[in-house]
């Protein structure tokens, strides 16, 4: 029973996985590719160590999965938000179909 | 224009899915072989993707973006891997790697930022 | 030293996990290691944790903490739901022809003051719906967000808190 919901988990992280990095190649500006594989990729890859976990149960390869999600959990929002302020920061600008750019407007007023 | 682009990558991708889910796999260990060698397969499909916004990224950010989510790819291509082979390493491995890359995709933010290492 | 301790039981518990199956060598080893990596560390996460000591003082009791504990619990079941949504939606526009993305970054008012409060809410900002926190001004109270598809008439400049703001509420009880 373990066995097939794992093995389930893994095939849905594994699509997820593939959306995310179609994503990274269709969106057309750093921000928005940022924000397609990151949320994506993340959940994708956390599918599938859980989905491990429960394969393996409460063994050693179990649960170093289950370590190595929480670790991939938190750091992985920690470098997306740090790769979109060193990007905008760098001077790229947003895609030009931008609706509004409140950030732009006070970074141009502070500096 | 755009439709027809659209229409011609869906092509694309019905054919590799479906050469994913009706290829021939040498049969390895146990009974998930089979499922797991078609998942490896997405996986490494995904790897290619990120390959090609690294080649193709018109800025640096695109690249590291890239970068980052290779990283996060390989820690769970070590996490699957770890099923068929048997040996618990490879998720030690896959554990390294996502700090490494951590650690690394902050340094290399902080270069884009223009600023020192410390803060 | 107090807080020393609790690093030493963090760190000692990871070892723990990374050694499952526990034997007596590894946990010494273990020991030894997490007591050495505590004394050295501590310094960089104290000042982080003193600034955070003076506020909590106002409720205080067993009763606020098991109210705190509640209100995680909370946070991270609704945390949870909102992440897999958030990601069926991102999914299912990636996969749309026509792309029917509205980017745009917008600036938001947050309550909440501490340093962890933010933390939380940046990073679940992060992972929810088609949303980024770029940058964080702590002086005016501001969190500058990037938007992957934005909502009809949110560009104007009135309609300031158009993204759901559960997360403020439920964090403001956990950590103010």
């Amino acid at each position: 029973m373990n066995e097939a919901i794992g093995s389930s988990l893994i095939v849905i992280g594994v699509i997820f996985d593939f959306l995310g990095c179609l994503g990274l190649v269709r969106f057309p500006d750093v921000y928005t590719r940022l924000q397609a594989s990151a949320k994506c990729v993340t959940l994708g890859t956390c599918g599938i160590l859980f989905g491990l976990f429960l394969v393996k149960g409460f063994t050693a390869t179990g649960v170093k999965a289950l370590l190595c999600l929480v670790f991939i959990l938190l750091t992985s929002p920690v470098s997306a938000h740090a790769l979109a302020k060193g990007a905008y920061r760098s001077g790229v600008k947003p895609w030009e179909g931008t609706v509004v750019d409140q950030y732009g407007e006070d970074a141009a007023g502070k500096v | 224009m755009k439709n027809y682009r659209w229409a011609g990558g869906l092509v694309v991708l019905v054919i590799l899915a479906g050469a994913i889910l009706f290829c021939p796999v040498p049969l390895m260990l146990g009974w998930q072989s089979n499922f797991l060698a078609r998942a490896f397969l997405c996986l490494l499909v995904s790897a290619a993707l990120c390959f090609f916004r690294i080649f193709k990224g018109p800025t640096a950010p695109d690249r590291a973006v890239a970068v980052d989510m290779l990283g996060i790819l390989i820690v769970g291509f070590c996490a699957l891997l770890s099923i068929p082979t048997g040996r618990d390493w490879y998720i030690d491995i896959g554990i390294a790697w996502a700090l490494q890359s951590f650690i690394g995709i902050m340094a290399l933010s902080k270069y884009l930022e223009g600023k020192d290492f410390d803060e | 030293m107090i807080y020393k301790g609790l690093l030493f039981l963090l760190w000692f518990c990871v070892w723990l996990l990374l050694q499952w199956p526990p034997s007596v060598q590894y946990m010494v080893t273990g020991a030894f290691v997490s007591l050495l990596v505590s004394f050295f560390t501590a310094d960089i996460f104290s000042s982080l944790y003193t600034k955070e000591e003076a506020p909590p003082a106002k409720g205080g009791g067993i009763l606020s903490f098991f109210s705190r504990i509640f209100w995680f619990l909370c946070y991270v079941a609704v945390f949870l739901w909102e992440c897999l949504m958030a990601n069926i939606d991102v999914a299912w526009r990636v996969l749309h022809p026509g792309l029917p993305i509205r980017p745009g970054t917008l600036r938001l008012r947050t309550k909440l003051k501490s340093d962890i409060g933010l933390t939380f809410l940046a990073n679940s900002i992060t992972l929810t719906p088609g949303t980024t926190t770029i940058d964080i001004d702590k002086a005016n109270g501001y969190i500058y967000v990037h938007v992957l598809a934005l909502k009809e008439g949110c560009e104007k400049p009135e309609a300031r808190q158009c993204l759901a703001d559960r997360f403020e509420r439920i964090l403001e009880r956990i950590f103010e």
